[in-house]
């Protein structure tokens, strides 16, 4: 008979929270993950690939990745310059700032694609304006690119402050002192310094911008071939009872929120195995 | 911790990043939501009740909130368990497991909505083995609370894990030296320790709840007055042009988020950790 030590569990305590953690994570996690793909193979790889065929589905495909490709670099600038000044500096209302970065994550998606209906519809406040211009950012693309850039707002700079904080600016006011300009110091001391945050907080950006369903939704109008994001298109396809369709393109997906997870843990890895590593000497870079 | 740091800094760019900073937020984010509060102000407070106070919006907000709480309950007892088997037990598959737990951030909400019908609708997986026991989850608010356990399973397991791993193994060594049996270290020890914790993730969990759309209009049926959601009666408004009723909604919606980031705030600062991996 073994001894069980005085801070663990039972034996049988611990296989029936386990077999309670087994269950939950298979009903709620593991399964859905499994029906997209086998929804999407039903009817054979053929009828898989068929679904990629529709026109629809290639300019849904084109459109998010320019919305994408628009959102993640532009939070980024704002991720850096809000981190720079957040964490290198003092100021009065640092903290409201902070606290206002995050609001988008607590908003409604639905919400968030109203507010840009009620300044840029055709009722909104520049809607009278827009029109007269002949412009349109509701139901068009630019109102699919807003959206997608005020709900990813917050993901860049929420790795770096806390990461930046914590590093301080002993490394930043050396190479300064050592006769490096603002922006060597920023390239090469500072960048390499939060690489792996940066990564991070790109990588969740990136997998907001393309997935973002309840405000695009709202700013886009469903054109067919026009304004479809991929997740509006799964949506249609889904209510015209197409499901194949709908699960091939939603697999497509899926695919991209496993790669996202699996490079998650991949810099969490990183990053706590090598702790803020530091500029290294004779970088390329 | 905060170490204080001199109040004129050497380095560079101050004005230039915090300006940057200051307009895009502006522009992209507090401009437009005080769209919002000007446009509900133009209903008046009158107005305002009136549409708030509309069987239709009561029965979609008595959903949204009854839906919420259920889910993240349900999320505070079983994300317990899995945080705690996650961060103290050792087992095959550990690291796979924890990966997969941020899946509702990453998958799109949609996508999330169309598996989880299809998955407990009557001739689904999980749905088939519901129907004998004369449970209908798909278009009942049943489904509701089921997308919403869904979406909202990260942040307790996240706010959790942290918690769990902090706790000094030998406190709970000093409790059983003093003769604490197992259940009394864990009632008296470890528990009121990681409270605060466990509330942030309940309230983060409450509050994306709440508000979320994608991953319930597809399992909810959106049945006005029986499973219609507050966000989709925003939409639907939208759709037709009640441009007053949508905003009204939004409003109370959006006070609602600001109240739970205060809520939160304040638990974070209580347990001692601002930052959430992964949000």
């Amino acid at each position: 008979m073994s001894l069980r030590p005085a801070t663990a569990e039972p034996r049988w305590v611990r296989t029936l929270l386990l077999a309670i953690t087994m269950l939950f994570l298979a009903a709620f996690l593991v399964t859905p993950l499994v029906a997209v793909f086998t929804e999407a193979l039903r009817k054979g790889v053929g009828a898989y690939f068929a679904g990629f065929n529709d026109p629809a589905v290639r300019s849904a495909i084109k459109l998010t990745l320019l919305t994408a490709g628009i959102a993640v670099p532009v939070n980024v600038v704002f991720g850096l310059a809000a981190a720079w000044s957040v964490a290198k500096f003092e100021f009065p209302g640092k903290s409201l700032l902070t606290t206002l970065i995050d609001l988008p994550l607590a908003v409604s998606p639905v919400v968030s694609g109203l507010i840009y209906v009620l300044v840029f519809g055709l009722n909104g406040w520049l809607g009278p304006w827009l029109k007269a211009h002949h412009l349109q950012v509701i139901f068009a693309v630019p109102g699919i690119v807003l959206a997608t850039v005020f709900v990813t707002l917050p993901f860049v700079a929420r790795e770096l402050i806390p990461l930046m904080q914590e590093q301080g600016t002993e490394d930043e006011e050396s190479a300064l002192t050592l006769g490096a300009s603002g922006w060597q110091t920023f390239w090469r001391v500072t960048l390499p310094n939060i690489r792996w945050a940066l990564l991070y907080g790109v990588i969740l950006c990136n997998a907001r911008a393309m997935g973002e369903f309840g405000a695009v939704s709202v700013v886009s109008g469903h054109i067919r071939g026009k304004t479809n994001t991929v997740p509006l298109q799964v949506e249609i396809l889904y209510n015209e009872y197409n499901f194949v369709a709908a699960f091939a393109v939603a697999s497509l997906l899926a695919m991209l929120a496993l790669v996202t997870l699996a490079a998650k843990s991949f810099i969490e890895w990183r990053m706590t195995s090598a702790p803020a590593s530091p500029a290294v000497p004779g970088d390329p870079t | 911790m905060r170490l204080p740091r001199r109040q004129h800094s050497v380095l560079p760019g101050f004005g230039l990043t915090l300006g940057f900073a200051v307009v895009y937020l502006s522009l992209v984010a507090l401009i437009p939501m005080c769209a919002l509060f000007l446009r509900a102000r133009g209903l008046g407070w009158a107005g305002f009740w009136s549409t708030v106070t509309e069987p239709r919006v009561l029965a979609a907000c008595r959903l949204s909130f009854g839906a919420a709480f259920i889910g993240a309950t349900l999320n505070a007892v079983f994300g317990f368990i899995v945080a705690w088997t996650l961060v103290r037990y050792r087992f095959f598959g550990r690291r796979f497991i924890d990966a997969l737990i941020d899946l509702p951030f990453a998958l799109p909400t949609a996508v999330s909505g169309i598996a989880l019908t299809t998955i407990y609708a009557p001739n689904g997986w999980i749905g088939r083995a519901l129907v004998p026991l004369g449970i209908k989850a798909v278009f009942t608010p049943l489904g509701v609370v089921i997308a919403l356990t869904f979406i909202g399973l990260p942040f307790v397991v996240r706010t959790l894990q942290p918690a769990l791993e902090d706790l000094e193994a030998d406190v709970e060594e000093a409790a059983a030296s003093l003769g604490a049996s197992r259940p009394q270290t864990f009632r008296r020890v470890i528990f009121p320790a990681i409270v605060p914790s466990l509330l942030t993730g309940f309230a983060l969990a409450f509050a994306r709840a709440l508000g979320e759309y994608g991953s319930v209009v597809f399992i909810s049926g959106n049945l006005p007055g029986k499973t219609e959601i507050a966000p989709l009666l925003i939409v639907t408004q939208l759709e037709q042009y009640d441009y007053a009723g949508a905003t009204a909604i939004a409003v109370l919606l959006l006070v609602i988020s600001f109240a739970m980031l205060l809520v939160i705030n304040a638990l974070q600062r209580w347990s001692g950790r601002r930052h959430l991996r992964g949000m």
